[in-house]
């Protein structure tokens, strides 16, 4: 099987700093893959590069099999890939609606929306609102609302429904519970599932092990900059996940698990 | 099991990005009144204006509380009002335009200079004149967007730049307004007058509050106008999120600097000459202007339409205080207070997401 989407010998420095080491990743269609590791390991460059946000220094990325490269986050959200950024990237001061269609407005059927360029308003406001509530997450009495009014789960919340939204090849979350609640964390988890069983694959980096052995085909431990090794949650428990992480354990088999 | 606790325990207490914060809210009549503000930022200034014609039409009567004194507000405050909307999409991107006032008066400049010294066609040396105040701001958009300079660097620099530009280029030479009108009176366009009763109205005034309107239907209606305060609010989410900010800062810019050349038009309708030395007040004039008008310098908040009521304070401060006999350094002295209230109102408005 070719895995939908791949990355083989990334590196990307900032500085001094080498965030990517000779990085290699494989997504498989259908999976939900957990990519674990310390702080600073380089998990959300990772994903800024797999998304457009981060220009690799070198290294090469396919999607389908085909080499891609985003210029823009615009580009990889064109081709399908929709991600939830660990910093959310929402503008605090507009609206929930405005935000979900953040480069992709509708604009209005006819001459104000093809000449004009008007935007339809109503027709955002009904989708976003649909989407929160299929989430579940939500106890938001206005759509207009300000997102910096949220709180921060519903901040994290509204990030989720829109890639769950708009994700149709691949959806990646970075620590998407990390703000939430017990109860909130469990309904992203069914929202993982919900966009799995609609045969899209996801790529989830959380820190919480019980939510990445709960929901992950496979696992893939970043550390340093790289790829140690890829396990089944299924042959491994918490701790040796742990511990391979932090290094306290050097793993026996590597890319095992496929 | 107890290695995962430890070392969940040990990852939040390591945790360097806080992704978001939660915030508790309280309710009360001034969270309220916060809250509305918030939400119609050019509330502020409306009210500000409204109460200052009322208190100076009760100190001065008829005499200030007139259609005509009214509109001659409206008059002298044109320029301001037209390079004020300019510099309100500037600093809406958290940006601003040192420039404006420069880019204004060249432009006039290339207006008459290729009317009169090339002898080209006046609506062609209008459009050159508008060209040259948008590659001016398209100047401003690169530098900022591309080499990533800081807005004020920029538009410090090419202030100097484009007013120097403009004394070389034009020798220092004034045109006469005899000389436009008697050739050219199109450039004089903006100065044409018309009178509903006792108001008098000019071309310019209309454009002015038409222009206003136009932009603020943009910014509110468009993806374009949403990308303008995404940008200004937080531009490394806005890029995340699919906006090109680039390109929406050049846009601004350029836009900015479109509207500028039309300023430089009606500089020409106001004063009736084309001068070189015109408009050099127009930079901090058209900040004041935003500023009262309620638009964070920080970006992404704030409603152009404010922006015309705080030219439109000052305007009514002038003209009140010049009608009661008061030293003009009373003027300067009131805006000035304004201005630290503005931006007080302000602070305390963006609170409401803390
Ligand atoms: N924009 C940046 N500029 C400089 N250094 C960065 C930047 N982003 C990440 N880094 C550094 O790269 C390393 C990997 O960071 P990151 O990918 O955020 O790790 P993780 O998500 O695994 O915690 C860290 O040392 C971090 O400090
Ligand atoms: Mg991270």
């Amino acid at each position: 099987m070719t895995p939908i989407l791949s990355a083989k010998g990334l590196v990307k420095h900032y500085g001094r700093v080498t965030a990517l080491d000779h990085c290699d990743f494989e997504l498989y269609p259908g999976e939900v893959l957990a990519v674990i590791g310390d702080n600073g390991a380089g998990k959300s460059t990772l994903i800024k590069a797999l998304s457009g946000a981060v220009i690799p220094d070198e290294g090469e990325i396919r999607l389908n099999g085909e080499p891609v490269r985003f210029a823009t986050p615009h580009d990889a959200r064109r081709a399908g890939i929709e991600t939830v950024y660990q910093t959310l990237a929402m503008s605090p001061a507009l609206s929930i609606a405005d935000n979900m269609f953040m480069g992709r407005e509708i604009r209005k059927p006819g001459f104000m929306g093809r000449v004009l360029r008007q935007l339809d308003h109503k027709e955002m406001e009904r989708f976003a609102r649909e989407k929160l509530n299929d989430l579940g997450l939500m106890t938001i009495q206005n759509i207009n609302q300000p997102v910096e009014t949220l709180s921060g789960g519903q901040r994290q919340g509204v990030a989720v429904a829109r890639a769950a939204a708009f994700g149709s090849k691949v959806v990646i979350l970075d620590e998407p519970t990390a703000a939430l609640g017990v109860k909130e964390s469990r309904r992203v988890l069914e929202l993982i599932q919900d966009v799995r069983a609609k045969g899209i694959p996801i790529i989830l980096i959380s820190h919480n092990m019980p939510h990445v052995f709960e929901v992950a085909d496979r696992v893939h431990v970043h550390r340093l900059g790289r790829r140690l090794c890829v396990i089944d949650p299924k042959n491994h428990s918490m701790s040796d996940a742990v511990a391979y992480m932090t290094g306290a354990k050097a793993p026996e088999e590597e890319l095992n698990a496929v | 099991m107890t290695g995962e606790s430890d070392y969940e325990t040990s990852v939040r207490e390591r945790r360097t990005e806080t992704p978001a914060e939660f915030g508790s809210r309280r309710a009360g009549l001034m969270t309220r009144v916060q809250n509305t503000l918030h939400a119609t930022p050019a509330l502020v200034p409306l009210i500000v204006l409204i109460a200052s014609i009322a208190i100076f039409g009760l100190l001065i009567g008829d005499r200030f509380f007139s259609p005509f004194s009214l509109t001659l507000v409206l008059q002298q405050v044109q320029i301001v009002g037209i390079v004020a909307a300019a510099q309100s999409l500037v600093i809406l991107t958290a940006g601003i335009d040192l420039s404006v006032g420069a880019i204004t008066v060249l432009s006039s400049v290339v207006m008459g200079q290729f009317a009169f010294r090339y002898g080209i066609p006046v609506p062609l040396a209008l459009a050159c004149g508008l060209g040259c105040g948008a590659l001016c701001g398209a100047i401003n958009g690169t530098l900022v967007a591309k080499m990533k300079l800081p807005p004020f660097i920029v538009t410090l620099g090419t202030w100097q730049v484009f007013l120097a530009t403009n004394y070389l280029y034009s020798r220092n030479e004034t045109i006469r307004a005899q000389d436009i009108q008697a050739e050219a009176s199109l450039l004089q366009l903006f100065g044409a007058k018309f009178q509903i009763g006792g108001a008098v109205f000019t071309v310019g005034v209309v454009f002015m509050v038409v222009l206003v309107l136009g932009l603020a239907w943009i910014l509110r209606s468009t993806a374009w106008g949403r990308h303008v305060y995404a940008v200004g609010d937080d531009a490394e989410a806005a890029q995340l999120s699919g906006v090109n900010a680039d390109r929406t800062l050049i846009g601004v810019y350029t836009l900015a600097g479109l509207i500028c050349g039309f300023a430089g038009w009606a500089l020409i309708g106001r004063i009736g000459s084309v001068s070189p030395t015109s408009a050099y007040e127009a930079n901090i004039e058209s900040i004041t202007a935003v500023v009262i008008g309620g638009i964070s310098l920080f970006g992404g908040r704030g409603s152009i339409l404010g922006t015309l009521f705080g030219a439109l304070i000052v305007g009514v401060f002038s003209l009140g205080l010049r009608l009661m006999g008061a030293d003009a350094q009373w003027t300067y002295f009131f805006i000035g207070v304004l201005i630290i209230a503005a931006v007080a109102v302000d602070q305390w408005i963006r609170k409401v997401s803390a």
